[in-house]
């Protein structure tokens, strides 16, 4: 077999007392859609945040397309072709829609030290930063200040200014948290669209997107992973449902 | 960058034309008084466009902006002390120093963030005030006089008060200019995008600490043009353009005038400065009616004196 895109081993992080990743291990190969999820404060957001270089791990080493990334910054990471969205929105608010998703393409095309020419006449910058718009279904707000976005824009910008760093991967947090029913329908589309360009790591609550879109499933619960199979298996596996799936079931169907 | 008409860009133009054609007004009338006190406040635009720089598109709060002045007027008075006359030496020796000093403190204050680093632009600025102070062979606490302006041969006398109000005029556009190409370029982008929000500058793969560190530097330099002008201007230097107190001053010239808005502090330097002159007129006690006045603009306007203007458009 191939070497898997993303490869974590033994990862820990502690806060305080509290063990938030606890001896994590986890291959994703390319090409696929691996989910992740787990109750609340099971560790999710800090494993991404891991993957991404914003929180070092205590220990364990995370290898992305062949290469030891765990000391990297997040930037480099970045470079190299890892992209995330935030669970809590992270946007540049006081800038357009489009200059947050061309600030992205800058970012992946040379570096920045030019200090003359206007950024926002840079047509290839441009024309890449309304694409990804465009994928998201946001090309006709280009031009609205992201304070001025509905929280659904907001969540769906995430999204586009990931796409523009031109990433093998994509770590998705949450990507549908607060949006509405017909809001979550078009993201569970658009993910249909992306999984078959990249690989993709999904931390959703929403059960029926994640059976629906994800090849595996890896189960968190205090930091630790108690499951990772297919959705098939994830659904008959015991310790799961007793100590996730069934509450969470009657959690989403009311929530 | 807006074509837009409204009441802050109407005020900027009449005030830059108002700049231009003072000298003729001037000349005319013999009031020598606005000239003199016209280039003063055109030198503290310069440094406080700079300051708006790190401050206004960099979000870097640094309290410690007045030590260039110092820096870029002790490198010319230095010189001119020690027999070097030539601006063509004093003035790139000033930028230079200016820029290091920059590199350095900024290099170590840029790690830290908010209120920390507010205190440590301002410790670095008293460092060099102390040093100043100490500087026995220049004039040490007393200051330094400079008995002959930089000579620039053949190009420019700098004695002449006309020609270097113009020069101060042309440094000042000079300097806002290079500010609006920076602010709009991809690094002044990338600037601007880590003060609103450095993780996701980081996350989609920015450096942001080598953004800020040169941004830092570019805006001490400038100031250390500054300092150099006043130098020339004063014909003196002393260890008080870098005490603490200078240093609020540019700050309240940037918000009073409007943080992150091009001719700001520009506005900015000119009310604070003639308040001052003419207040202090009236009274000793003039920071009294300058410290509500100054609380007023920043509860109530938020962007200033120039988002005051904008808010006025036609039609
Ligand atoms: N910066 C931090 N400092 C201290 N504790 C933290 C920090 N970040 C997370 N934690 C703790 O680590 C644990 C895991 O948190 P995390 O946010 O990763 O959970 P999650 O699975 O993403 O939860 P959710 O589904 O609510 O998003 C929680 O107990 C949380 O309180
Ligand atoms: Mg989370």
């Amino acid at each position: 077999m191939a070497d898997p895109l993303l490869r974590v081993d033994n990862l820990v992080r502690r806060f305080g007392g509290i063990l938030a990743t606890d001896n994590l291990s986890l291959e994703v190969p390319r090409g696929e859609l691996h989910a992740i999820i787990g109750p609340n404060g099971a560790g999710k957001t800090t494993l991404i945040s891991q993957l991404t270089g914003q929180l070092m791990p205590n220990s364990g080493t995370i290898h992305f397309a062949g290469r030891d990334v765990t000391g990297l910054p997040s930037y480099r990471r970045s470079r190299l072709g890892l992209a995330r969205s935030f669970q809590i929105t992270s946007l540049l608010k006081d800038f357009t829609a489009l200059d947050n998703v061309a600030l992205a393409a800058q970012a992946h095309d040379g570096h920045s030290f030019r200090f003359w020419g206007n950024a926002r006449k840079e047509r290839h910058l441009r024309d890449t930063a309304r694409a990804a718009l465009q994928r998201v279904g946001l090309g006709s707000r280009a031009d609205v200040l992201v304070s001025e976005l509905s929280h659904g824009e907001q969540r769906e910008l995430e999204l586009a200014v990931a796409l523009a760093t031109k990433p093998q991967l994509l770590l998705l947090d949450e990507p549908m948290a607060g949006l509405g029913v017909t809001e979550s329908a078009r993201m569970v589309e658009l993910l249909k669209e992306l999984r078959k360009e990249f690989t993709i790591v999904l931390v959703e609550h929403d059960m029926e997107a994640v059976f629906a879109l994800a090849d595996r499933i890896t189960v968190l619960v205090y930091g630790r992973v108690i499951a990772c199979d297919t959705p098939d298996a994830i659904r008959r596996h015991e310790e799961v449902k007793r100590a996730y799936l069934g509450e969470q079931h009657a959690v989403t169907r009311h929530g | 960058m807006k074509s837009k008409f409204n009441a802050s860009n109407a005020v900027v133009a009449v005030v830059c034309a108002a700049l231009v054609l003072l000298p003729v007004y001037s000349a005319t009338t013999g009031n020598i008084f606005i000239l003199t006190l016209m280039t003063r406040i055109i030198i503290f635009a310069l440094a406080a466009s700079s300051l708006n720089l790190i401050m206004g598109y960099g979000g870097m709060m640094s309290f410690g902006h007045a030590a260039y002045l110092g820096i870029g007027g002790y490198a010319v008075g230095i010189l001119a002390a020690e027999g070097i006359g030539s601006g063509f030496i004093q003035w790139p020796v000033a930028l230079g120093v200016s820029a290091l000093f920059a590199l350095v403190i900024g290099a170590l204050s840029l790690r830290t963030r908010g209120v920390y680093f507010i205190m440590i632009t301002l410790a670095f600025a008293q460092m060099a005030y102390y040093v100043a102070s100490a500087l026995s062979r220049y004039g040490g606490d007393d200051g330094l006089t400079i008995y002959k302006r930089s000579t620039f041969d053949g190009l420019i006398n700098l004695s002449d008060r006309t020609q270097f109000y113009y020069l101060c005029l042309a440094c000042l556009f000079g300097g806002v200019y290079l500010i609006w190409r920076i602010v709009n370029s991809r690094f002044g982008l990338v600037v601007q995008g880590v003060r609103s929000n450095e993780q996701r500058m980081q996350a989609i793969g920015f450096p942001a600490y080598r953004y800020r560190l040169t941004c830092f530097v570019i805006a001490g330099t400038i100031c250390g043009l500054a300092g150099a002008l006043l130098a020339n201007n004063t014909d003196f230097v002393s260890p008080a353009v870098m005490y603490w107190t200078r240093s609020g001053d540019l700050m309240v010239m940037v918000i009073l005038g409007g943080m992150g808005s091009l001719f700001g502090p520009l506005i900015g330097a000119i009310v604070y400065l003639v308040l001052e002159e003419l207040l202090s007129q009236f009274t000793e006690y003039w920071a009294l009616i300058m410290g509500p006045l100054l609380l007023l603009i920043v509860l109530f306007a938020r962007g200033g004196i120039m988002g005051l203007l904008g808010r006025i458009r036609r039609g």
